[in-house]
């Protein structure tokens, strides 16, 4: 077995570990890279949350300037919507899908390596709008015209912000489609789409919400482009253009776009408490349907962004309904949750810890989330920090708080360490009351009337008291993320010795080792419920485990090499193509941000074609190296 | 370059769960994407329609018989794809290259008329920035053009494969993934000339 | 023993949530900005429906699912060594249908007195009745107000009757805003090609505080207004003074040196004027009448510079120091930037003469 390994990983690997790294196809290094990259974007866009914080403290500070508030407001915002929650959530699409459906890679192993690097490049293109001195200072949301016209945003801010999305988006189209097709086409044979892991569904969800939503952003991102470079007038009151067009195209897609951040969490949160609850996810084919529904309404609901556009009270009162709709899927979900653990037998460890508080956060954001659904409550709370606190609930306490737990669930088949417990429970503790501290008296803020993107307020409105608190809590909430990076450290200190299945998992990451060697399963398992290895670990029935070391490790159906298993194995080959098409891609991007500029201007279109070249080579280069590489037949067989 | 003829001539057959190649798979489902890329760009023209403050209008310009005939031709291109996809499964590699080089053509003609009608409206006074009329259109019109164009470029290196030897019979797959791409944009076309062209204003 | 100590360990989490949950109860409220102090039949409504039903159907659901969560938690518990494998109950039909149902009666119970509200709140009160109306005009970074009914214009303060109908009609000049009084109204939209209603009735008569409430740019908080609700004869009054021209400076003063500044050499007549009359018909609402605020009985304003107390003493930091007050502001750009470019800063005199002429258009 481990000869086999090795002889394996010798015949793609023998190349040193950077090029290793910067050419890996392998879907469980690109999750490592996607993990750090997303981790140190949290740590940076958390600094410019905590920069705001200070400026934001007391009553009329002068420590961030006007401009450079609505700089460190946005980039906040769009980074950790682009470049922390989604490549966050990519992390764990790479790290445990594939494991989980059987699959020994992605359908698509150089494409997955492409949407890699397009959002390294294309995240560090816009924050290094910081290094010019013009970051984009319009809002995450970009709201035209003051976006797409020079005259309201002069210098090249907007332009990073907008072609730097424009790249984050052909990344997540390109990750989207290859885990669609993953997940479509290489489950193991017997797993249905019923017996699919919940996970799994709801990451084939956001694959789709993905590819229907993103087009709108394209369009209206080009929009934003053609007017600020071309003088069009899409925006352009003046002329007939409309600022609200914007707003449709940005929500039609916004919408969505929370789902596409919340739905995999949502899974995770679905893997984690069966696991620690030693009992089956309680309905799990209607959490899958609420998580179908929800996605299906998300395209139904973006005006409930716009209450206050003055749409007229007809549209508020049908996208209200529509909104409060979603409530009830998410509803469901909670209480299918808290039945899961009911009755069940829970072991609170770290992963546990940050399921379970998810679950609760969930409630805490879905309720206000149901009073801004109630047009008439959103006419004061739109746009205040009533809002602010909603979505960090959903964002920090759902999202974060459920991927941290994954951090630690699935941290043994990234490294084959388990972090230390005692540092878990502290990050957990911490990190749970320092959300709460801050999050918590957004609400009397905004109920107060303080206004979001405000880069300071005067002694009279009264605001003050609960902003210090506020920005107490956001300095604890930023200090604690530091325990995770000394566990990290701490942990990676030590042999790896995880255990295959440290959890007494449910699902099929848990019948290989940790971490799994490089072609993931050497025998390809069979399939015979929701929860493949618990069934086969535990049957059907309810038995009473004695021995615990009756549990098999390393293959399901040992019994049955060969099935399903083509002849050898493929393991695909690295390449350099996809960061070279990246990279001439990113390339496009920064010369037409370059050609918006009057000391770089002539430049713009030249490095255009450069990057256009590039892009138009690196895919003929990619087209004609073989994807895979023919190695060794695997002979390797299940030893006990 | 050997061995990667070798690997590339001989491509390894998939095991996928529905049968469906994952090339075949990922280019409907890229499609789908595509559709709401072109649905967003659509409605946008529409949401803008009839909200031209300055000339040139629509009536002015637009030239129903003219772009009848471009509309055609570019149709005609899905009808010798489709031969060149059959040549191919028969191995006629000669017919193959054939059907292929007359669909490159007849894309590169629709691609020239819609140059030709694009520098006459222009110079009747229709540009990006005349009136919300000439944003929607270009930009709508030229969206289209531009798939076209990759499609043209996608099918001439695959012309060029063959012509070297290295797009054979056992790449029908592909190939076929690259007709449906190409009868999508066909299809964009004459959805977009319904709309925009024939539409009364 | 083990399983008591673990409970009592939780039950701390209790008086803690009681605190954080009771907490919103007694600390919002009594600013100037409180949405829960309404002021309007608007905000009042629209506290009304906060309160009951959705405030009291929310602390039902928190009630539910931290009860459950913290059972769970308790009860469920693994205790060490306990290698025992749990029911494996896969779900129940009869309970889901149950608690799909139950949100979904939440929210209707919800939606109902919603949507009731929704109609009734923009609804126009019509040309018949006697509502006040005016235009509501955003710029980057303060408010006009124009009374077409009466010919005048005003910026900084909008100016309404007790108990009288108001219809705003909102837009903007330039980027979107939105026109935020919280304790009389909820926001409503400024957008540049659109024009948006707002209808509410003012029932206290007061100075209420109201903001900008949608990003418009480097100075988006500092876009504040104020509504000055009077009672009719106030407000007869106030209209009747703003129908007249300002009064001219004595010759020889202070103010009088001002005047000349102001319309001469100091260049601020360019962008403001101080005549409060201005004709409807040739400028509708889609028209610009100047670039600046229009000044007309300026000494009667509540903020100065759309954020600051109205003093001679901030006016004169405004005029002599605009780029530190408000950077980016028209005046800071267009006016203070190019002049102390040239050289051609005011001096402190010529400062003081335009406060003192600015002070006495009473």
């Amino acid at each position: 077995m481990a000869e086999a390994a090795l002889r394996l990983e010798q015949a793609g690997y023998r190349r040193s570990a950077l090029v290793e790294w910067l050419t890996t196809v392998d879907h469980k290094k690109i999750g490592i890279l996607y993990y750090w990259t997303s981790i140190v974007y949290l740590l940076l866009a958390g600094f410019l949350a905590l920069l705001m914080r200070i400026q934001l403290a007391q009553p009329d500070m002068n420590f961030l300037g006007p401009k450079t508030y609505n700089e460190v407001m946005t980039m906040h915002g769009t980074m950790m919507i682009f470049a922390v929650a989604m490549p966050l959530n990519a992390a764990f699409f790479n790290i445990a899908v594939p494991l989980m459906i059987g699959a020994r890679d992605v359908a698509f192993p150089r494409l997955n390596a492409f949407s890699y690097w397009s959002f390294l490049f294309g995240s560090l293109l816009m924050w290094s709008s910081f290094l010019f001195g013009h970051a984009p200072d319009a809002g995450w949301f970009g709201y035209a015209n003051l976006s797409s016209s020079r005259l309201y945003s002069a210098g090249p801010g907007l332009d990073f912000w907008d072609l730097g999305l424009q790249v984050l988006g052909i990344s997540s189209i390109a990750g989207a489609l290859n885990f669609f097709v993953t997940i479509v086409n290489m489950r193991a044979p017997g797993m249905s789409l019923m017996r699919m892991p919940v996970y799994v569904w709801m990451v084939l969800v956001t694959a789709v919400l993905i590819l229907l939503a993103f087009p709108s952003l394209t369009v209206g991102l080009f929009m934003i482009m053609f007017d600020r470079y071309f003088d069009t007038n899409f925006f352009n009151p003046l002329h007939g253009g409309d600022p609200v067009i914007w707003q449709h195209l940005f929500w039609i897609f916004g919408h969505p776009e929370v789902y596409i951040l919340v739905l995999p969490p949502m899974g995770i949160i679905s893997e984690i408490l069966p696991t620690f609850s030693r009992k089956p996810l309680f309905g799990a084919p209607f959490v899958i349907f609420a998580g179908i529904a929800i996605a299906f309404l998300s395209f139904f609901v973006w005006a409930h962004h716009m209450f206050t556009v003055g749409l007229g009270p007809v549209p508020n009162a049908l996208f209200a309904a529509s909104t409060m709709m979603i409530g009830i899927p998410t509803g469901v979900k909670v209480f299918n949750w808290l039945a899961t653990m009911w009755g069940g037998s829970i072991d609170f460890k770290a992963p546990m810890k940050f399921a379970s508080a998810a679950v609760w956060l969930l409630m805490m954001g879905g309720v206000t989330g149901v009073m801004h659904a109630t047009v008439p409550l959103d006419y004061q709370q739109q746009d205040s920090y009533f809002i602010v606190a909603h979505f960090h609930y959903i964002i920090f306490g759902v999202i974060v708080m459920a991927l941290l737990g994954a951090t630690y669930y699935w941290f043994p088949k990234m490294y084959g360490r388990l972090l230390d417990e005692r540092l878990g429970t502290v990050h957990f503790w911490l990190t749970f009351l320092a959300m709460n501290l801050t999050f918590f008296p957004m609400h009397f803020v905004g109920l107060d009337g303080m206004p979001r993107r405000y880069f300071t307020y005067s002694a009279e409105t009264g605001w003050g008291t609960w902003n210090l608190v506020i920005t107490i809590g956001a300095f604890i909430l930023g200090l604690s993320q530091l325990v995770l990076l000394v566990n990290v450290v701490k942990t990676m200190r030590q042999p790896a010795n995880a255990p295959a299945d440290p959890w007494d998992g449910r699902t099929l990451e848990w019948t290989i080792p940790s971490p799994p060697p490089a072609y993931n399963f050497a025998v390809i398992p069979t399939v015979r419920g929701r929860d493949a290895y618990w069934i086969e670990k535990y049957g059907d029935g309810h038995h009473t485990v004695t021995d615990t070391t009756q549990r098999r490790h390393v293959s399901v159906n040992r019994d049955n090499p060969g099935h399903g298993l083509p002849a050898g194995v493929h393991l695909p080959k690295p390449s350099w193509w996809p960061m070279i098409v990246s990279a001439g891609l990113t390339a496009m991007a920064a010369g037409m941000i370059m050609h918006g500029t009057e000391t770089l201007g002539p430049l713009g279109f030249p490095v255009v074609g450069i990057g256009a070249f590039v892009v138009f080579f690196g895919l003929l280069g990619w087209h004609f190296e073989p994807a895979i590489e023919h190695a060794e037949h695997e002979q390797a067989h299940v030893h006990h | 370059m050997s061995q990667a003829h070798a690997a590339a001539s001989h491509p390894v057959e998939e095991h996928t769960t529905t049968g469906i190649s994952h090339n075949r798979l990922m280019m409907w489902t890229f499609l789908a994407s595509d559709c709401m890329f072109f649905g967003s760009l659509i409605w946008v023209y529409f949401a803008y329609r009839g909200r031209y403050f300055e000339p040139p209008y629509p009536r002015d310009l637009l030239d129903i018989p003219y772009t009848s005939v471009s509309a055609a031709v570019l149709l005609l291109s899905s009808f010798s794809i489709v031969m060149a996809l059959t040549a191919l499964e028969r191995a006629d590699m000669k017919g193959f290259r054939g059907w292929l080089l007359g669909t490159i053509l007849l894309g590169a003609l629709f691609l020239g008329g819609q140059y030709y009608e694009f520098t006459t409206f222009y110079h009747e006074g229709l540009t990006l920035t005349s009136n919300l009329f000439g944003t929607t259109f270009f930009v709508l019109t030229g969206f289209h053009g531009t798939h076209v164009f990759i499609g043209i470029v996608w099918l001439l290196v695959q012309w060029l494969l063959s012509y070297f030897g290295k797009l054979t019979p056992a790449h029908v797959e592909r190939f076929f993934v690259t007709t449906l791409y190409w009868h999508f944009v066909d299809i964009v076309w004459i959805i977009i000339f319904m709309l925009v062209y024939l539409m009364p204003y | 023993m083990q399983g008591t100590s673990v409970r009592w360990r939780l039950a701390w989490i209790f008086p803690l949530g009681g605190l954080l949950f009771t907490s919103g109860c007694g600390v919002i409220g009594g600013k100037i900005a409180s949405t829960s102090d309404p002021a309007g039949d608007q905000a009042r409504h629209i506290w009304n429906l906060f309160v009951v039903p959705v405030w009291w159907l929310t602390v039902a659901v928190f009630l539910l699912v931290t009860v459950w969560m913290l059972l769970n938690i308790i009860r469920f518990r693994r205790k060490p060594g306990d290698t025992r494998i749990p029911p494996q109950v896969h779900g129940n039909t009869r309970l889901e249908i149950a608690w799909t149902l139950i949100p979904a009666i939440i929210l209707a119970l919800i939606a109902i007195p919603s949507t009731r509200l929704i109609f009734e709140l923009n609804r126009d009160p019509g040309q018949e009745s006697n509502a006040l109306r005016v235009e509501v005009i955003g710029h980057q970074w303060w408010w006009e107000f124009r009374y077409p009914e009466y010919g005048i214009v005003t910026a900084g303060d909008l100016h309404v009757v007790v108990d009288r109908p108001v219809v705003l009609t909102i837009t903007s000049q330039d980027v979107i805003h939105s026109f935020w009084p919280p304790r009389l109204a909820g926001k409503v939209d400024a957008i540049p090609g659109r024009h948006n209603t707002m209808v509410f009735t003012p029932e206290e008569t007061g100075v209420f505080y109201g903001q900008c409430a949608e990003l418009c740019g480097a100075q988006h908080a500092h876009m504040q207004f104020r509504v000055v609700v009077e009672t009719q004869e106030d407000f007869d009054a106030w209209v009747a003074k703003h129908q007249r021209p300002v009064p001219q400076p004595a010759a020889g003063t202070l103010a009088a040196q001002g005047k000349e500044l102001f319309e001469g050499s100091a260049g601020c007549a360019g962008c403001h004027s101080v005549d409060p009359r201005y004709d409807p018909t040739t400028t509708p609402i889609n028209k610009t009448l100047m670039i600046g605020p229009n000044l007309a009985y300026f000494p009667e304003r509540h903020t100065l510079a759309a954020f600051l107390p109205n003093t001679p003493e901030n006016l004169h930091q405004w005029i002599a120091n605009t780029e530190q007050v408000k950077p980016y502001s028209t005046m800071a750009e267009k006016w203070w930037k190019i002049r102390a470019q040239q050289n051609m800063l005011l001096t402190d005199d010529q400062v003081n003469a335009i406060v003192a002429y600015l002070e006495s258009l009473r």
